[in-house]
């Protein structure tokens, strides 16, 4: 197995006195992508927040590279090369380049510079409307601008919270194919999804069941196991 | 690059078209009221433009400005340049007392702040207080006035404020703060740090306030505390920003010369059609172009300063 680049563990929170995290934790290795599975309600979103540094954890341990960054504020966990998007991904009332701005505000001028040129010839959809504001943008440009807003920061570990909420199959498998190519590169991913479409990027799962971690290990292991294979993919 | 020239080019028309106006219009306190809202527009729309908090008793910050000036000169002894330094230090002090405010937000916020600039003025006006403040019977600078001299240092606030602005609309920092103003929590994620770019936005906005405040205070040297903690200002900052369109250069100041100086045309020929022809033209604003009026460039996509 790869060397582990970021992991949680036994991560307890929640809101108010609700509590929805009860001791969960998960791992990915560098170069790693790592598929976190779970119905609605689950507690996905708010393990995210939490890795992201949005949310406090109650109890529990972070490290990422080798450090702890169990209080460290989002700022400075985006600075070391954590990068997050959330189900909207975008903001919809800056332009496509606005929105890359603030996805590399904390990179120097000419590396941001060099790196929105790669983006942008990966993203040709985005370079053709670069002034264009996301908020006008289809949901697939937009998940796409997103994706490079994201990527903008240069991160190490790319967390992205259902990458797939609205959006037609048809752009679910461009999402898959464009964050394929990234992989790639060597960037890690942590994805939360419910559909399943995205194990195809999977090296590990790990299903997030009532604010536990389930089920943990490849999507062969997961195909095997028939009570998960049901769950998730229904009796075909 | 030639978008900062654009704004800096408006900029720069701005202050020279304000600083020569007294040699070509003889009436200088008019001038000094357009120079006093440019700046008062533009102050509010560095937090309400940008962070998209709207601060409705933005007018304790002028009034703190005002006060701070007269208390300077009369139980420091200070000239004008320090006690303009004094009224801007006590605006900001009391946006930093005020910054709890940021808890709340939209209308919760604007009625919070509405309340504490009525506290502020219910202080200075208080007559126990007659000793400090001279109470409800207001302050006489006559020793400081010099009409001259304070419209210059108006226009030079103005100078400050726009280019501030200019700086905003152009720099990261800037762009971060936008990001705030159209989601918080996607700012957050992205790794801006929103209280702190919220708090600077407020102090910047509070310490333009406060520079005006005290020049205001030096330009007609003897007030009351319901003049210098007028609702007026606050409403008349908000509006003329709102008329022109936030988040921009033009906006505020179009907001001012058209509305300001509507408001002072009609007030003098048709006094008696003043409100209701005013009140037309606010409504008519707010039903068709709620983004102000430079709202009609940028929908096409047209870049504005």
């Amino acid at each position: 197995m790869a060397d582990s680049l970021f992991s949680a563990a036994g991560i307890e929170a929640g809101y108010g006195r609700v509590q929805v995290l009860w001791g969960a934790g998960l791992d990915v290795g560098v170069g790693e992508s790592v598929v976190l599975l779970g119905p609605n309600g689950a507690g996905k979103t708010t393990l995210l927040k939490v890795l992201i540094g949005l949310m406090p954890a109650w109890s529990g341990t972070l490290s990422f590279a080798g450090k702890p960054i169990t209080g460290l504020r989002t700022d400075k966990r985006v600075r070391l090369g954590l990068s997050y998007m959330s189900e909207l991904g975008v903001f919809p009332g800056l332009s496509i380049e606005e929105n890359l701005h603030i996805g590399g505000q904390f990179v120097s001028k000419a590396t941001l510079r060099v790196r929105m040129d790669e983006l942008y010839s990966a993203f040709p959809d985005l370079a053709a409307r670069k002034s264009a504001l996301a908020g006008s943008l289809s949901g697939g440009q937009r998940k796409m601008c997103g994706i490079a807003k994201a990527l903008a920061a240069g991160p190490r570990l790319l967390i992205m919270d259902e990458p797939s909420a609205g959006l037609s199959p048809l752009f679910v498998f461009q999402v898959i194919e464009i964050l394929g190519r990234f992989r790639s590169t060597g960037l890690s991913l942590l994805i939360a999804e419910q559909n399943v479409a995205f194990l195809d990027l999977a090296d590990r799962v790990f299903t997030l069941e009532n604010g536990r971690i389930g089920f943990e290990g490849t999507v062969a292991a997961l195909h095997q196991d028939d009570a998960l294979h049901r769950a998730y993919f229904g009796l075909g | 690059m030639h978008r900062v020239f654009n704004d800096l080019g408006l900029a720069v028309l701005v202050v020279v078209a304000m600083a020569v106006a007294p040699s070509i219009y003889s009436n200088q306190l008019l001038l000094f009221n357009f120079v006093m809202f440019l700046s008062l527009a533009q102050g509010l729309n560095v937090i309400y433009g940008f962070t998209g908090y709207l601060p409705f008793g933005y007018v304790g910050f002028f009034g703190a400005g005002a006060y701070g000036f007269a208390l300077a000169v009369m139980h420091l002894g200070f000239g004008p340049p320090g006690a303009m330094a004094v009224g801007a230090a006590a605006a900001v002090v009391l946006a930093l007392i005020l910054t709890p405010l940021f808890r709340l937000s939209g209308a919760y916020f604007a009625i919070a702040n509405l309340a504490a600039a009525q506290a502020v003025y219910e202080v200075v006006a208080n007559p126990a207080l007659e000793d400090v403040t001279k109470g409800p019977y207001g302050v006489s600078l006559s020793g400081v006035f010099a009409p001259n001299a304070s419209y210059a240092a108006a226009v030079a606030i103005l100078a400050f404020t726009l280019l501030l602005v200019v700086w905003l609309r152009n720099s990261q920092f800037g762009l971060s703060l936008r990001a705030i103003k159209e989601d918080p929590i996607s700012a957050a994620m992205a790794g801006v740090s929103v209280v702190r770019g919220r708090t600077i936005a407020w102090l910047l906005s509070a310490l333009i306030a406060g520079l005006v405040g005290g020049s205001f205070a030096w330009e007609v040297s003897v007030f009351y505390p319901e003049t210098a903690f007028s609702p007026q200002f606050s409403i008349f900052a908000v509006v003329f920003a709102l008329f022109g369109g936030t988040a921009t250069l033009t906006g505020p100041l179009l907001g001012v010369f058209i509305l300001y100086g509507v408001y002072n045309w009609i007030g003098i020929s048709v006094p008696q059609y003043f409100q209701l022809i005013y009140g037309t033209l606010i409504v008519a604003l707010v039903l068709f172009l709620p983004n102000g009026l430079v709202s009609l460039l940028t929908r096409r996509g047209i870049r504005v300063p």
